[in-house]
Protein backbone atom coordinates (compact mmCIF):
# COMPACT_ATOMS: atom_id res chain seq x y z
CA UNK A 1 0.00 0.00 0.00
CA UNK A 2 1.43 3.17 -1.02
CA UNK A 3 0.77 6.95 0.56
CA UNK A 4 0.96 10.37 -0.67
CA UNK A 5 1.25 13.56 1.13
CA UNK A 6 -0.45 16.54 -0.13
CA UNK A 7 1.02 19.94 2.37
CA UNK A 8 -1.30 22.86 2.24
CA UNK A 9 -0.27 26.11 3.47
CA UNK A 10 -1.85 29.56 3.94
CA UNK A 11 -1.14 32.22 1.20
CA UNK A 12 2.22 34.28 2.37
CA UNK A 13 -0.37 37.18 2.08
CA UNK A 14 -3.07 35.90 3.78
CA UNK A 15 -2.85 36.64 7.55
CA UNK A 16 -3.05 33.25 9.61
CA UNK A 17 -4.95 34.03 12.42
CA UNK A 18 -4.01 30.44 14.02
CA UNK A 19 -0.43 30.72 13.38
CA UNK A 20 -0.14 34.09 14.99
CA UNK A 21 -2.08 32.50 18.38
CA UNK A 22 -0.04 29.72 18.67
CA UNK A 23 3.15 31.87 18.14
CA UNK A 24 1.70 33.71 20.63
CA UNK A 25 1.67 30.90 22.99
CA UNK A 26 5.21 29.55 22.32
CA UNK A 27 7.48 32.54 24.63
CA UNK A 28 4.71 32.01 27.21
CA UNK A 29 5.68 28.28 27.58
CA UNK A 30 9.61 28.73 27.13
CA UNK A 31 10.15 28.88 23.64
CA UNK A 32 11.63 32.14 22.64
CA UNK A 33 12.76 31.39 19.91
CA UNK A 34 10.61 31.09 17.28
CA UNK A 35 9.88 34.80 15.43
CA UNK A 36 6.64 33.28 13.53
CA UNK A 37 4.55 30.55 12.98
CA UNK A 38 2.38 29.93 10.24
CA UNK A 39 -0.08 26.63 10.36
CA UNK A 40 -1.04 24.49 7.41
CA UNK A 41 -2.79 21.18 6.78
CA UNK A 42 -1.11 17.98 5.89
CA UNK A 43 -3.40 15.34 4.11
CA UNK A 44 -2.01 11.58 3.63
CA UNK A 45 -3.90 9.83 0.31
CA UNK A 46 -3.88 6.42 1.04
CA UNK A 47 -3.54 3.93 -2.79
CA UNK A 48 -3.90 0.05 -2.37
CA UNK A 49 -1.00 -0.18 -5.12
CA UNK A 50 2.05 1.03 -5.81
CA UNK A 51 2.83 5.29 -5.66
CA UNK A 52 2.71 5.76 -9.76
CA UNK A 53 3.46 9.01 -11.70
CA UNK A 54 -0.11 9.16 -12.43
CA UNK A 55 -1.41 8.56 -8.80
CA UNK A 56 0.95 11.73 -8.29
CA UNK A 57 -1.06 13.48 -11.01
CA UNK A 58 -3.90 12.57 -9.39
CA UNK A 59 -3.01 13.93 -5.88
CA UNK A 60 -2.09 17.05 -7.31
CA UNK A 61 -5.09 17.63 -9.53
CA UNK A 62 -7.04 16.72 -6.11
CA UNK A 63 -4.86 19.07 -3.88
CA UNK A 64 -5.42 22.13 -6.28
CA UNK A 65 -9.51 21.52 -7.01
CA UNK A 66 -10.35 20.16 -3.34
CA UNK A 67 -7.63 19.81 -0.91
CA UNK A 68 -7.06 23.35 -0.97
CA UNK A 69 -8.74 26.83 -1.76
CA UNK A 70 -6.30 28.62 -3.99
CA UNK A 71 -7.78 32.05 -2.79
CA UNK A 72 -6.31 31.71 0.46
CA UNK A 73 -3.97 28.57 0.50
CA UNK A 74 -1.40 27.31 -1.85
CA UNK A 75 -0.63 23.43 -2.20
CA UNK A 76 3.33 23.73 -1.38
CA UNK A 77 4.23 19.76 -1.44
CA UNK A 78 2.75 16.93 -3.23
CA UNK A 79 5.04 13.75 -2.49
CA UNK A 80 5.38 10.00 -1.83
CA UNK A 81 5.73 9.03 1.62
CA UNK A 82 8.44 6.56 2.09
CA UNK A 83 8.06 5.98 5.54
CA UNK A 84 6.39 2.56 6.64
CA UNK A 85 3.46 3.90 8.99
CA UNK A 86 2.96 0.64 10.67
CA UNK A 87 6.78 -0.02 11.05
CA UNK A 88 6.17 -3.41 10.84
CA UNK A 89 8.55 -3.40 7.48
CA UNK A 90 7.45 -4.05 4.01
CA UNK B 1 -47.41 31.88 -5.11
CA UNK B 2 -43.74 32.22 -5.29
CA UNK B 3 -41.80 29.12 -4.17
CA UNK B 4 -38.56 29.72 -2.55
CA UNK B 5 -35.89 26.66 -2.25
CA UNK B 6 -34.28 26.03 1.31
CA UNK B 7 -31.40 24.32 1.01
CA UNK B 8 -30.22 21.85 4.15
CA UNK B 9 -26.67 19.68 4.22
CA UNK B 10 -25.87 17.43 6.92
CA UNK B 11 -24.54 20.18 9.69
CA UNK B 12 -27.44 22.99 8.78
CA UNK B 13 -28.68 24.80 11.67
CA UNK B 14 -31.02 27.55 10.03
CA UNK B 15 -33.18 25.96 7.33
CA UNK B 16 -36.13 26.53 9.59
CA UNK B 17 -35.49 30.08 10.57
CA UNK B 18 -34.66 30.71 6.86
CA UNK B 19 -38.16 28.73 5.56
CA UNK B 20 -39.85 30.69 8.16
CA UNK B 21 -38.35 34.22 7.03
CA UNK B 22 -39.75 33.19 3.37
CA UNK B 23 -43.23 32.64 4.54
CA UNK B 24 -43.18 35.54 6.33
CA UNK B 25 -42.21 37.80 3.42
CA UNK B 26 -45.69 35.84 1.90
CA UNK B 27 -43.84 33.10 -0.30
CA UNK B 28 -43.53 29.44 -0.40
CA UNK B 29 -40.88 27.68 1.47
CA UNK B 30 -39.71 24.38 -0.30
CA UNK B 31 -36.90 22.38 1.63
CA UNK B 32 -34.27 21.30 -0.99
CA UNK B 33 -31.97 18.07 0.61
CA UNK B 34 -28.38 18.19 -0.27
CA UNK B 35 -28.14 14.38 -1.85
CA UNK B 36 -31.07 15.48 -4.46
CA UNK B 37 -30.18 16.49 -7.26
CA UNK B 38 -33.16 18.60 -8.46
CA UNK B 39 -34.77 21.78 -7.49
CA UNK B 40 -38.18 21.18 -8.09
CA UNK B 41 -38.91 23.79 -10.25
CA UNK B 42 -38.52 26.72 -6.95
CA UNK B 43 -37.57 30.14 -8.14
CA UNK B 44 -35.10 31.09 -6.26
CA UNK B 45 -32.61 29.36 -3.45
CA UNK B 46 -31.93 30.21 -0.13
CA UNK B 47 -28.57 28.55 1.39
CA UNK B 48 -28.73 29.12 5.00
CA UNK B 49 -26.06 29.05 7.85
CA UNK B 50 -24.84 26.55 9.92
CA UNK B 51 -21.69 24.32 9.98
CA UNK B 52 -22.29 21.82 7.20
CA UNK B 53 -20.25 18.80 6.62
CA UNK B 54 -18.84 20.41 10.40
CA UNK B 55 -16.60 22.43 8.37
CA UNK B 56 -14.32 19.59 7.63
CA UNK B 57 -11.44 20.67 5.01
CA UNK B 58 -12.88 24.27 4.64
CA UNK B 59 -15.94 25.52 5.75
CA UNK B 60 -18.72 25.11 2.87
CA UNK B 61 -15.71 23.32 0.74
CA UNK B 62 -17.59 19.91 0.92
CA UNK B 63 -21.18 21.40 0.74
CA UNK B 64 -20.20 22.67 -2.95
CA UNK B 65 -19.72 19.13 -4.44
CA UNK B 66 -23.39 17.90 -3.32
CA UNK B 67 -25.25 17.12 -5.58
CA UNK B 68 -27.76 19.91 -4.92
CA UNK B 69 -24.88 22.14 -5.64
CA UNK B 70 -24.48 21.31 -9.00
CA UNK B 71 -28.42 22.21 -9.57
CA UNK B 72 -27.85 25.65 -8.25
CA UNK B 73 -24.32 26.53 -9.95
CA UNK B 74 -25.96 25.95 -13.14
CA UNK B 75 -29.37 27.76 -12.80
CA UNK B 76 -27.20 31.14 -11.07
CA UNK B 77 -25.85 31.18 -14.25
CA UNK B 78 -28.79 31.42 -16.20
CA UNK B 79 -30.46 33.89 -13.25
CA UNK B 80 -32.29 32.33 -10.71
CA UNK B 81 -31.45 34.44 -7.55
CA UNK B 82 -29.22 32.78 -4.62
CA UNK B 83 -28.78 33.94 -1.47
CA UNK B 84 -26.00 32.64 0.96
CA UNK B 85 -25.90 33.18 4.34
CA UNK B 86 -23.07 32.68 6.48
CA UNK B 87 -22.18 29.28 5.84
CA UNK B 88 -24.15 29.55 2.86
CA UNK B 89 -21.54 32.17 1.73
CA UNK B 90 -18.96 29.94 2.31
CA UNK B 91 -20.50 26.96 -0.20
CA UNK B 92 -21.09 30.33 -2.99
CA UNK B 93 -17.51 31.51 -2.76
CA UNK B 94 -16.25 27.39 -2.63
CA UNK B 95 -18.29 27.20 -5.39
CA UNK B 96 -17.08 30.12 -7.63
CA UNK B 97 -20.56 31.43 -7.39
CA UNK B 98 -18.66 34.65 -5.83
CA UNK B 99 -14.92 35.57 -5.26
CA UNK B 100 -12.58 35.40 -2.03
CA UNK B 101 -12.74 33.52 0.83
CA UNK B 102 -13.79 33.52 4.31
CA UNK B 103 -11.02 32.53 6.68
CA UNK B 104 -11.22 32.50 10.67
CA UNK B 105 -12.01 35.38 12.84
CA UNK B 106 -8.94 37.49 13.33
CA UNK B 107 -9.59 37.68 17.07
CA UNK B 108 -9.89 33.99 16.45
CA UNK B 109 -13.15 33.73 18.79
CA UNK B 110 -16.52 32.92 17.69
CA UNK B 111 -18.56 36.17 17.40
CA UNK B 112 -22.44 36.47 18.33
CA UNK B 113 -23.88 40.19 18.02
CA UNK B 114 -26.51 42.68 16.81
CA UNK B 115 -24.91 43.91 13.83
CA UNK B 116 -24.63 47.35 12.39
CA UNK B 117 -24.26 46.91 8.25
CA UNK B 118 -24.74 49.64 5.19
CA UNK B 119 -26.61 48.55 2.66
CA UNK B 120 -24.66 50.07 -0.35
CA UNK B 121 -26.40 48.15 -3.46
CA UNK B 122 -30.11 48.22 -4.01
CA UNK B 123 -29.75 46.99 -7.40
CA UNK B 124 -29.44 42.93 -6.83
CA UNK B 125 -32.58 40.55 -6.13
CA UNK B 126 -32.51 40.55 -2.69
CA UNK B 127 -31.91 43.95 -1.92
CA UNK B 128 -33.88 45.73 -4.11
CA UNK B 129 -36.87 46.94 -1.25
CA UNK B 130 -33.89 48.58 0.75
CA UNK B 131 -32.71 51.96 0.46
CA UNK B 132 -28.95 53.17 -1.05
CA UNK B 133 -26.71 53.68 2.25
CA UNK B 134 -29.37 52.61 4.69
CA UNK B 135 -27.88 51.06 8.06
CA UNK B 136 -30.01 47.72 9.32
CA UNK B 137 -29.38 45.61 12.14
CA UNK B 138 -28.89 42.26 11.71
CA UNK B 139 -27.93 39.32 14.16
CA UNK B 140 -23.97 38.38 13.25
CA UNK B 141 -22.70 34.68 14.37
CA UNK B 142 -19.71 33.06 12.68
CA UNK B 143 -16.23 31.76 13.96
CA UNK B 144 -14.79 31.57 10.28
CA UNK B 145 -16.39 35.14 8.94
CA UNK B 146 -13.10 37.22 7.94
CA UNK B 147 -13.85 37.48 4.62
CA UNK B 148 -10.63 37.99 2.59
CA UNK B 149 -9.44 38.18 -1.07
CA UNK B 150 -6.58 39.61 -3.15
CA UNK B 151 -6.68 43.62 -3.84
CA UNK B 152 -7.20 43.79 -7.26
CA UNK B 153 -10.39 41.12 -6.50
CA UNK B 154 -11.40 43.48 -3.88
CA UNK B 155 -10.74 46.67 -6.17
CA UNK B 156 -12.93 45.05 -9.06
CA UNK B 157 -15.61 44.21 -6.51
CA UNK B 158 -15.67 48.05 -5.16
CA UNK B 159 -15.33 49.51 -8.79
CA UNK B 160 -18.51 47.30 -10.01
CA UNK B 161 -20.62 48.15 -6.87
CA UNK B 162 -20.51 44.59 -6.13
CA UNK B 163 -19.92 44.89 -2.29
CA UNK B 164 -23.66 45.05 -1.20
CA UNK B 165 -22.92 45.23 2.77
CA UNK B 166 -20.46 46.51 4.66
CA UNK B 167 -19.80 46.63 8.35
CA UNK B 168 -20.81 49.58 10.25
CA UNK B 169 -19.28 50.89 13.69
CA UNK B 170 -17.09 48.15 14.07
CA UNK B 171 -15.76 45.34 12.11
CA UNK B 172 -15.99 42.52 13.94
CA UNK B 173 -13.99 39.58 12.14
CA UNK B 174 -11.27 41.66 10.54
CA UNK B 175 -13.27 41.67 7.03
CA UNK B 176 -10.81 42.98 4.20
CA UNK B 177 -12.50 46.75 3.62
CA UNK B 178 -15.28 46.08 6.18
CA UNK B 179 -16.89 43.91 3.59
CA UNK B 180 -19.85 41.40 5.25
CA UNK B 181 -21.57 40.49 1.91
CA UNK B 182 -21.03 40.78 -1.82
CA UNK B 183 -22.67 39.94 -5.48
CA UNK B 184 -22.16 38.40 -8.50
CA UNK B 185 -21.72 40.79 -11.56
CA UNK B 186 -25.89 40.20 -12.76
CA UNK B 187 -26.50 40.87 -9.02
CA UNK B 188 -28.73 37.27 -8.93
CA UNK B 189 -26.39 35.69 -6.29
CA UNK B 190 -26.11 37.86 -3.17
CA UNK B 191 -23.59 36.49 0.17
CA UNK B 192 -23.45 37.89 3.26
CA UNK B 193 -22.00 36.88 6.81
CA UNK B 194 -24.56 38.31 8.62
CA UNK B 195 -28.02 36.70 9.38
CA UNK B 196 -31.20 38.42 7.79
CA UNK B 197 -33.50 35.58 8.85
CA UNK B 198 -33.06 36.00 12.37
CA UNK B 199 -34.36 39.64 12.35
CA UNK B 200 -37.68 39.51 10.62
CA UNK B 201 -40.36 38.71 13.41
CA UNK B 202 -41.22 41.45 16.46
CA UNK B 203 -40.49 39.69 19.52
CA UNK B 204 -37.40 37.14 17.81
CA UNK B 205 -34.79 39.57 16.42
CA UNK B 206 -32.14 42.23 17.55
CA UNK B 207 -33.13 45.42 19.41
CA UNK B 208 -35.23 48.09 17.02
CA UNK B 209 -36.60 51.64 17.08
CA UNK B 210 -39.59 50.22 18.89
CA UNK B 211 -37.87 48.39 21.43
CA UNK B 212 -36.30 45.36 22.89
CA UNK B 213 -36.51 42.56 20.43
CA UNK B 214 -38.45 44.83 17.56
CA UNK B 215 -36.40 44.79 15.03
CA UNK B 216 -36.79 43.01 11.39
CA UNK B 217 -34.66 44.83 9.02
CA UNK B 218 -33.75 41.24 7.78
CA UNK B 219 -37.31 40.66 6.24
CA UNK B 220 -36.80 42.82 2.97
CA UNK B 221 -34.39 40.58 1.90
CA UNK B 222 -37.11 38.04 1.14
CA UNK B 223 -39.55 40.77 -0.03
CA UNK B 224 -37.15 41.75 -2.29
CA UNK B 225 -36.95 38.73 -4.10
CA UNK B 226 -40.55 38.43 -4.70
CA UNK B 227 -40.43 41.88 -6.02
CA UNK B 228 -37.56 41.05 -8.39
CA UNK B 229 -39.63 37.95 -9.61
CA UNK B 230 -42.65 39.62 -10.70
CA UNK B 231 -40.53 43.05 -11.58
Amino acid sequence: MGRVVVDVMPKPEILDPQGKAVAGALPRLGFGQFAGVRQGKRFELEVDGPVTEEILAAARAAGEQVLSNPVIEDVVAVYEDVEDPAGVGA
Amino acid sequence: MARIGVVTFPGTLDDRDAARAVRLAGAEAVSLWHADADLHGVDAVVLPGGFSYGDYLRAGAISRFAPVMGEIVDAAHRGLPVLGICNGFQVLTEAHLLPGSMIKNDHLHFVCREQVLSVENVDTAWTRDYTQGERITVPLKNQDGQYVADERTLDELEGEGRVVFRYQDVNPNGSRRGIAGITNAAGNVVGLMPHPEHAVEAGFGPDGAHGPRTGTDGLRFFTSVLHALVG
